[in-house]
């Protein structure tokens, strides 16, 4: 039954991770691919480690794949910020369609978004 | 004493890691972490023992399955955004105002932010964050503050202030 319920989780965890594949191919900028990018990845490995937990219970294994689910919960946002970070400071261009960029405004001088053509 | 608390943390999390009480393990183990303590220790909080406040644990309990929740909302969001035929999105930039004041709350805060609906952390300079949007609802500053951030500093406060 416990397994049941584990294989069920991974399964739409890897579902999550198919989605977030998408969007990441569908999304316009380096920054809206990162947001699909990261909370997708992020629920999706999450959820397969959750039920490969459940499948193992306390076992060397299951353990295991627990505290990696936790070190991707502290860590997989921090790394998404540094991508986006580097790239605004490298100068990266948003979207045409961005609406507002306070933080070029108030820290790269300009706006960082493309204009114009495609 | 942050330094032995720090060893002692990493000391479980190795045995939970290798899973066996082996005396080999534990030597080695205990060799590792020492040397990690030594490098790293210097970085931890000022003061761990107030995380083990029971009313601290009390209320992160409740704060995982809510954040849990919005990470489930959030992923559904993303996928109809990226699903849907004419990708519904209005991204953008905004500045919002913290009244967090610990630098690991704010930490917390910013990685809480990038796993909900919609909106990821691009940087924090004191008590300004700011979030990019993948569809913004205000440009306003305590606005865009009360709808992105004082739904977690409730519970951030009580966990890590």
């Amino acid at each position: 039954m416990i397994s049941a319920i584990g294989w069920i989780i991974i399964w739409i965890g890897v579902l999550f991770d198919v989605l977030g594949a998408i969007g990441l191919v569908r999304f316009p900028d380096v920054y809206n691919r990162l947001q699909a990018s990261t909370k997708c990845v992020t629920l999706g490995t999450f959820g397969i480690m959750v039920g490969i937990f459940m499948i193992h219970g306390f076992s060397a294994m299951g353990i295991k794949a627990l505290i990696c689910g936790a070190f991707l919960l502290l860590t997989n946002p921090v790394a998404a910020h540094a991508l986006m970070k580097g790239s605004l400071h490298f100068g990266v261009k948003m979207w045409k369609g961005t609406i507002v960029d306070n933080y070029g405004k108030d820290k790269l001088g300009s706006e960082q978004i493309e204009r114009g053509g495609g | 004493m942050r330094y032995i608390i720090y060893f002692i943390t990493g000391f479980i999390l190795l045995l939970l890691l290798t899973w066996s009480t082996n005396i080999d393990h534990l030597i080695a183990g205990a060799a590792v972490v020492l040397v990690g303590t030594v490098l790293f220790g210097g970085y931890f909080t000022d003061r761990p023992l107030k995380f083990l406040q029971l009313h601290r644990i009390v209320v992160f309990a409740i704060y995982v399955p809510i954040f849990v929740w919005y990470m489930v909302k959030a992923n559904i969001d993303v996928a109809y955004r990226a699903l849907h035929p004419e990708r519904p999105i209005k991204p953008g930039i905004v500045k919002i105002r913290t009244t967090l004041k610990t630098d690991i709350a704010r930490v917390f805060l910013a990685n809480s932010i990038t796993l909900t609906p919609g909106t990821m952390t691009c940087d924090i300079d004191g008590d300004i964050l700011y979030i990019h949007w993948i569809w913004v609802q205000s440009e306003d500053l305590e606005e865009a503050s009360r709808i992105i951030a004082s739904r977690f500093e409730v519970f951030l406060r009580r966990i890590f202030e």
